[in-house]
């Protein structure tokens, strides 16, 4: 008998769910949900962690479970389990209706069940055999971390590896039915330096999605130069001292202050809560016109990058701001439903147990025209920020961002490295400073906290100018 | 399966397997939430959630670990065969034991757990605490931040050496943040957080009055100038410092060299006589206390500074070992057994003699700054280094009047910090990461907009 021909009483990956789907989108719908959606997960993930010359922790986990949302008017419920039965979504589906109160099981909205199934992990079921395996993990981790030990300041060193393979089914009450395999890969090194009194720090982190076989071609060993440079260089430096100045930010993981403080403020969940300054300036002036900024999810092998969103739309690329204006924001089915701004296929969680939310994919600041000798040359005195810590942004706009390493600029020329600064800025404020963008923008990935949990992104940008910031110092 | 069928399969699974040594560790958990905005019921939420932890120790005595929300028979197979496949790469240079307190007599408190008070109720009290809170002020104009949870669970420890301990709690949170406007002005936001066993244990009232007091305290506000200042730290703010930086005391961190103590700090003055600060899991007021850490080994309270000086570190079952000491009961259960602090408790000692004590927050008249709460922890300390520079919500008190500070951040280090503290004051405060006094410290760099 085909799969596809048995009707069970519990989801199973790899076989046709349609009928056991229906008949729990229908008993929501019969209860008088204006919509019903099913996110359902499996997943497969390890990491592996090395230190000095060890592998010291190899953590594999598996699971798998369910969110079942329903909206009723602008209201929604959530209900996540793990519980894959007949019995037990239906019983969530329960769960939700009650909830939200739903009483009047009169209907107003139809469903004339699932459309064709949008099968993108068709490809993708090879991969759990493609990726490396532990045994190929540790023994480059080991290599990896052996290439950091370049002379003894060098106190501490660490390579981790994280692998995370999640397979999706999405089904809705709009006729939504698609599935997909997801495939995330990061790998970071971190060493700390010390002499005497002096202790510097230095890391990295790279990462790929959909690409098995990219962490057997990751260079480490410019990867160990790059970080073991960069924690020589900040060992003897001096604190920076605070002050308002012009800087000039580099390029990939530098677009992590565009992310917090601007990009933030461009997802709809902001215009619900009424939290971003930029709800009406549609159309308007935000930023120097020589900003252009992109949100989108289909660049290949982008760690924010996704075949289809985990509301079951496929990704668009969204032109956030265009030279300085406005143009669009950053949508999930709530932030439509809610707010009026049309899904960009953002709807992004962290796993089953968060309801979807508008979140960023790859976020980036477009290339100018300028050389990055042009933004320092510019300068006569203020701060290069080469490497960008991680910072936050508060409740009313205001960020604030920690520089890894960074140098003072002095009449267009880089010269002291500094540590101990800060960034702090609010983001309507920052954004029509920023006067000069480089021709070299370049992605870095890292992970976004918000509303719907941690998920993968990728931040990026290219050299960039800000004419005047508040840096904290000592 | 109850945690006692469990423990049944797995022992039964690793019968099979032939594994003679494991443990576990699993939670069970029903969690109820609510959100509203202007009146109106936002999301709704309710999950069931069950994680087990398993670990098995192979001929070699080395352990591999696997992590599985899937508690069925075939899930448990597959877990306890994934993590004999990891223990072929487990740490020949740090073994990992059982703890050996994990059979030790535990005080489990039950009766403080609470019933579920439901959804609709939740959503009804969230939405009288909105209400409350946006007509405390006229200038306070929504509340985009808050919520209301209930989450019932149960933790359990076991091991084939026969250890077997659990226990189920029920917790509540409400959590108000403000956002207020006022014309030709920058908005301004602040809230509260309250916790309690139960929602029925949650002054609701109060948490909308501490969510108004301190929004509304925020509005009249002014930049400051870059320089030095006394700083007085609200014992929030305290306790954030202390965690931030708690791989002082932290044995694991010590091992990994990311701390800035070492093996031989036992002893080392690192502040003022008058600083006592204990970790104490089990302290009364500690609403998420767990009788036990993650091996197993009973919560206790235990003094880490005693009289400005280290006194003990916190210690997993094999830090612990390498010290020649015991476990302490702060470690968690992993691949690499993680150690944290529980419930920090800062005290004024009895050799305070050298404190200011005419720096009182609520009568001092000169000037200096309140730090009410310090944010973005992750992205601003830098703790193998001491470093931290940090922006916070507080305000300048000068001249006797108190002016809210617009957007600065404090900078310095830790040893400096411990090592300046000029006053504890007499009183403490419960928060929802410890206790603590007021802490004065001289001469931190604060830098503001001007």
């Amino acid at each position: 008998m085909l799969s596809s021909q048995i009707k069970s009483n519990e989801i199973i990956f790899g076989s046709c769910n349609k009928d056991l789907l229906e008949e729990i989108i229908f008993y929501g719908m019969g209860l008088g949900a204006d919509f019903v959606e099913i996110f359902i997960e499996n997943t497969d993930n390890s990491s592996v962690l090395a230190e000095e010359d060890f592998i010291t922790s190899v953590s594999p986990s598996f699971g798998k479970g369910a969110g079942i949302r329903i909206f009723k008017d602008k209201k929604d419920g959530f209900v996540s389990t793990n519980d894959l039965t007949k019995h037990g979504l239906m019983r969530s589906v329960s769960q939700a209706i009650e909830m939200l109160d739903i009483t009047d099981n009169k209907k107003r909205e139809v469903f004339n069940g699932l459309d064709k199934f949008r099968d993108y992990s068709l490809s993708k079921k090879k991969w759990i055999n493609e990726v490396p395996t532990i045994h190929e993990i540790s023994e480059k981790l080991l290599v990896s971390t052996k290439s950091l030990k370049k002379n003894n300041k060098i106190i501490t060193r660490k390579g981790s590896y994280s692998r995370n393979l999640q397979e999706v089914i999405i089904a809705s009450s709009d006729g939504t039915y698609a599935s997909d395999i997801r495939l995330h890969q990061t790998v970071g090194l971190n060493v700390i330096a010390s002499d005497a009194q002096y202790r510097s720090s230095g890391s990295r982190r790279f990462g790929s999605s959909g690409m098995p076989n990219e962490f057997r071609l990751w260079d480490h060993e410019k990867a160990a130069d790059d970080v073991f440079e960069s924690s020589m260089n900040m060992l003897y430096a001096d604190y920076v001292d605070a002050g308002q100045m012009p800087v000039v930010l580099a390029n990939k993981f530098g677009g992590v202050i565009f992310h917090e403080a601007c990009g933030h403020l461009l997802e709809t969940t902001q215009i619900e809560r009424g939290t971003t300054p930029f709800e009406n300036k549609l159309n308007k002036k935000i930023a120097h016109e020589s900003v252009t900024a992109i949100d989108e999810g289909i660049s290949e092998g982008s760690f924010g990058s996704l075949s289809v969103d985990d509301e079951g739309m496929e990704p668009e690329k969204s032109v956030l701001i265009k030279n300085g204006i406005l143009k669009k924001f950053i949508s999930d089915r709530a932030g439509e439903l809610r707010t009026g701004h049309k899904r960009t296929g953002s709807g992004r969680r962290q796993n089953y147990s968060f309801a979807a939310a508008s979140r960023m994919r790859n976020t980036y600041i477009a290339k100018g025209e300028h050389s990055k000798e042009d933004l320092i040359n510019s300068i006569s005195d203020g701060l290069y920020c080469k490497s960008m810590g991680g910072g936050s942004v508060g409740a009313t706009g205001q960020f604030n961002f920690a520089v890894e390493e960074g140098y003072l600029i002095k009449n267009g020329k880089l010269t002291n490295p500094v540590k101990g600064a800060t960034l702090i800025g609010e983001a309507k404020e920052v954004m029509p400073k920023i006067s000069m963008c480089g021709n070299d923008l370049e992605l870095a990935p890292g992970f976004c906290g918000s509303i719907s949990g941690s998920v993968n992104v990728t931040v990026g940008q290219p050299h960039i100018k800000v004419d005047s910031i508040t840096v904290g110092g000592r | 399966m109850n945690s006692r069928e469990i423990t049944t399969q797995i022992s039964k699974a690793a019968d099979f397997l032939n594994l003679k040594k494991w443990d576990y560790g699993a939670s069970f958990s029903n969690d109820y939430s609510v959100q509203v905005d202007k009146g109106e019921a936002k999301q709704l939420k309710a999950s069931q959630k069950q994680i087990l932890t398993l670990r098995v120790w192979n001929e070699s005595n080395l352990v591999g670990i696997t992590t599985t929300s899937d508690i069925s028979e075939s899930g448990i197979k597959k877990a306890l065969n994934q993590a004999n496949i990891a223990s072929d790469f487990g740490n020949k240079n740090e073994r990992t034991e059982f703890s050996p307190l994990a059979k030790d007599p535990i005080e489990v408190k039950d009766e403080k757990k609470r019933n579920p008070l439901g959804i609709k109720k939740l959503l009804t009290l969230l939405r009288e605490a909105e209400v409350k809170l946006l007509e405390s002020h006229e200038s306070i104009k929504s509340v985009p931040y808050n919520g209301l949870t209930e989450s019932f669970y149960e933790r359990v420890y076991a091991n084939s050496d026969g250890a077997f301990r659990s226990y189920t709690k029920s917790q509540a949170a409400l959590y108000l943040y403000a956002r207020a406007e006022e014309k030709n002005k920058k908005p301004r936001s602040s809230g509260s957080v309250k916790l309690g066993y139960g929602v029925e244990d949650i002054d609701i009232e109060s948490c909308i009055k501490d969510a108004s007091n301190k929004t509304i305290s925020h509005l009249n506000y002014s930049s400051i100038k870059t320089d030095k200042y006394l700083i007085c730290f609200s014992p929030d703010s305290f306790l954030t410092i202390i965690n931030a930086f708690s791989s002082m005391f932290n044995a694991r961190s010590i091992l990994d060299g990311v701390s800035l103590s070492n093996k031989n700090s036992i002893g080392e003055k690192l502040s003022t006589e008058a600083l006592n600060i204990y970790d104490d899991g089990l302290h009364e007021k500690n609403i998420s206390s767990s009788p036990f850490d993650g091996e197993g080994t009973p919560t206790k309270r235990l003094c880490i500074i005693n009289r400005g000086r280290i006194e003990n570190f916190i210690h997993s079952e094999s830090t612990a070992r390498i010290f020649k000491t015991i476990p302490t009961g702060h470690a968690g259960l992993g691949s690499k057994v993680s150690v944290s602090p529980d419930w920090i408790v800062v005290e004024k000692s009895e050799e305070n003699s050298d404190l200011k004590t005419t720096l009182d927050h609520s009568t001092y008249e000169g000037e200096f700054v309140y730090i009410e709460e310090l944010n973005a922890i992750h992205a601003g300390v830098r703790a193998s280094q001491g470093s931290f520079s940090l922006p916070f919500d507080g305000w300048l008190y000068k001249n006797g009047i108190k002016i809210s500070i617009e957007s600065a951040t404090v900078a310095g280090d830790i040893k400096y910090l411990l090592k300046n503290i000029v006053n504890i004051e007499s009183s403490q405060e419960v928060t929802t990461s410890g206790i603590s006094p007021h802490i004065w410290v001289d001469k931190l760099s604060i830098t503001g907009d001007e």
